[in-house]
């Protein structure tokens, strides 16, 4: 059948990082593709890949180049069963010479394999981790698999996929004071619900998204998991080149111009025709402090109508909003005072920990009577570093508040921005960081 | 081929894979089915794990097993017995985690509001159709590929059944 060139030519941005991973010219909503990623992620959970790895027959890693491993979801190890998955992964990695290892301490996947430019614009990764969609903001393609398909892609390098329809997010206008981009998502997740984007990929664009820091810009991809996202994406600018040549230049000096050329050539970019399935549209401008009330992410409430909730704990962190521009709203608010609830901040990983520290944000909330923990995931799953008592009410910046997710059922959880957590241990309960006295 | 009877399990919409399998798990727990089926709804449903029998199906509204990629939210349960889950919608990761794992996971919007727990169900995957006390429910048929990887147990199983490179 005749097919017009430009057919090939106007797809989304995940249409063209599926088609470029499946080395096809084009692909379209509904096909399904054999893609071969760039990149196969796996954490705590590469001892058990490992064990199912070991059931197949292929016995070598096809590509050891493409895996990458961070001990991040329970380090430093809170039990000797813990240590005993890390001594098992450290092991693993040696056989199979895997060079991508961050050990504990370095920080979240997700935050790591950014910094250290294993993954950048153009590129795929498939992750054994829900919050892979977070890749996007580099203009990456990143989803989240489960261990079974992590061991085959470990054992074949491929893995077939759907290619997903397209919700492209238009952004204008400008946050106000207070106002950040975790206020955008949940915002967008409490109007659309948990699975307002099920099976889709989500684009953002727009002349607002030129507006938001690289720290900001991950949140919007991290959190669009909690809307039933396959993946989120936005196409990489002058901001996106900035971090990454500044941080790579960091974090692989050795190299550092010759993988930012490579990713300037790998850069994908929408097509100004692509076809998207649904298109929403958001002024920025309009959103106010938001809030995740228990025990669903989508039961969002503005945080003006909350106010006054006593709180017990809160929590700083995680790959959603750990990172220094995070830190540093909550060091602003602390600076000076003393906590009436406790406050745990735990940096996404070592690079944010050390300018943190260098900025002197850690020494204002530890001066203020917070707790700061190793990089990595602390208690957002439950595993350790902070979980929760039964009847206590945690205010954090993480990225879910089901039921137990803190490690006890009969805990609340409530979601918001990290200067809203900093306000709220500062007064004891939910409130506005402009409501402070 | 056919029917096989099932007793249901019933829950509501957006259940998680927190508490169908608690996170605070996951890094630790053997790959023993005992100890994962003594764990499976934990924070759902406390009386599921000593109650459920093998070859039950659980019904669930829309979203069935958002959130966390882990695999063990799936795998407690094939570890308990359990035969399906039929869903109104499922969470994607989920979905996929199924399948290759074997559990047969049947997308039915209709069926949620029509039956509760403890009722009998019939599935006919010739058919594709599911009883319930008279009434006849239709979902879409799985595609061919699904059904081999579900048949032998899982992706696992399906990969070793012959050489990787035909299969993939």
């Amino acid at each position: 059948m005749f097919k017009p060139e430009s057919a090939n030519m106007s797809m989304t941005l995940t249409e063209k990082l599926l088609a470029r991973a499946s080395g096809r010219d084009s692909v379209q909503p509904g096909e399904i593709v054999i893609v071969e990623p760039d990149v196969v992620l796996s954490h705590d959970n590469t001892a058990a890949i490992a064990t199912i790895f070991r059931q197949l027959p292929a016995g070598t890693v096809k590509y050891p180049d493409r895996l990458a491993i961070t001990l991040d979801h329970a380090a430093p190890p809170p039990t000797a069963k813990h240590a005993r998955n890390h001594t098992e992964i450290r092991q693993f990695v040696r056989e199979h010479g895997i060079g991508n290892f961050f050990e504990v301490g370095r920080g979240i996947c997700h935050q790591v394999l950014c910094e250290e430019g294993v993954i950048g614009p153009g590129m795929t990764l498939l992750g054994a981790d829900s919050h892979s969609p977070h890749y996007g903001w580099l203009g990456a393609f990143g989803a989240g698999i489960g261990r079974s398909e992590a061991a085959a892609l470990w054992a074949t390098g491929q893995l077939w996929l759907r290619v997903p329809d397209t919700m492209r997010v238009t952004i204008s206008g400008s946050l106000e004071t207070g106002v950040t981009a975790k206020d955008v998502t949940i915002n967008l997740i409490g109007r659309l619900s948990s699975e307002g984007a099920a099976y889709m990929a989500v684009e953002f664009a727009g002349d607002g998204l030129a507006r938001l820091t690289p720290d900001s810009r991950a949140v919007l991809t991290n959190m669009m998991a909690e809307m039933g996202a396959k993946n989120a994406c936005m196409a990489p600018d002058e901001v996106t080149w900035s971090w990454l040549s500044e941080t790579l230049e960091r974090t692989r000096p050795e190299d550092s111009q010759a993988r930012l050329d490579f990713f300037r050539d790998q850069a994908l970019y929408p097509a100004s025709d692509a076809k998207y399935a649904i298109e929403h549209e958001l002024d920025l401008g309009e959103i106010e402090p938001m809030v995740s009330c228990p025990h669903t992410v989508d039961n969002a409430r503005p945080l003006s109508s909350l106010a006054r909730r006593p709180v017990d704990v809160g929590f700083i962190g995680t790959c959603t909003n750990g990172r220094l521009e995070d830190i540093a709203s909550a060091a602003a608010i602390a600076r000076g005072k003393q906590l009436k609830a406790r406050l745990l901040v735990i940096p996404a990983s070592s690079m944010v920990l050390r300018d943190a520290a260098a900025a002197g944000y850690i020494a204002d909330l530890v001066d203020a009577g917070a707790t700061i923990g190793t990089p990595g995931c602390g208690p957002c799953m439950g595993n350790h570093m902070g979980v929760l008592a039964p009847g206590e009410v945690c205010i954090s910046s993480a990225n879910r508040n089901f039921r137990g997710r803190m490690g006890e059922r009969d805990a609340e959880i409530y979601l918001a921005n990290p200067a809203v957590v900093a306000a709220s241990c500062v007064a004891g309960r939910l409130i506005h960081p402009a409501d402070l006295v | 081929m056919t029917r096989t009877a099932h007793r249901v399990w019933k829950y509501g919409d957006n259940v998680n894979t927190d508490v169908i399998f608690p996170g605070k798990y996951t890094y630790t727990v053997s790959q023993d089915p005992e100890e994962l089926a003594r764990h499976a709804l934990e924070d759902l449903d406390p009386g599921f794990a000593d109650g459920v029998r093998p070859g039950d199906v659980i019904v669930a509204g829309r979203n069935w097993g958002n959130g966390s990629s882990r695999e063990q939210a799936v795998t407690c349960l094939v570890a308990a017995g359990v035969r399906a889950v039929i869903a109104s919608s499922f969470a994607r990761i989920y979905y996929r985690n199924a399948i290759n794992n074997g559990l047969l996971v049947i997308e039915c919007a209709e069926l949620a509001d029509s039956v509760e727990t403890g009722a009998l169900i019939e599935i006919d995957l010739a058919e594709n159709q599911l009883h319930v006390a008279g009434e006849v429910f239709s979902f879409p048929a799985l595609p061919a590929q699904v059904r081999e990887i579900v048949a032998a147990g899982g992706i696992i199983p399906y990969l070793r059944g012959a050489t990787i490179s035909e299969k993939m």
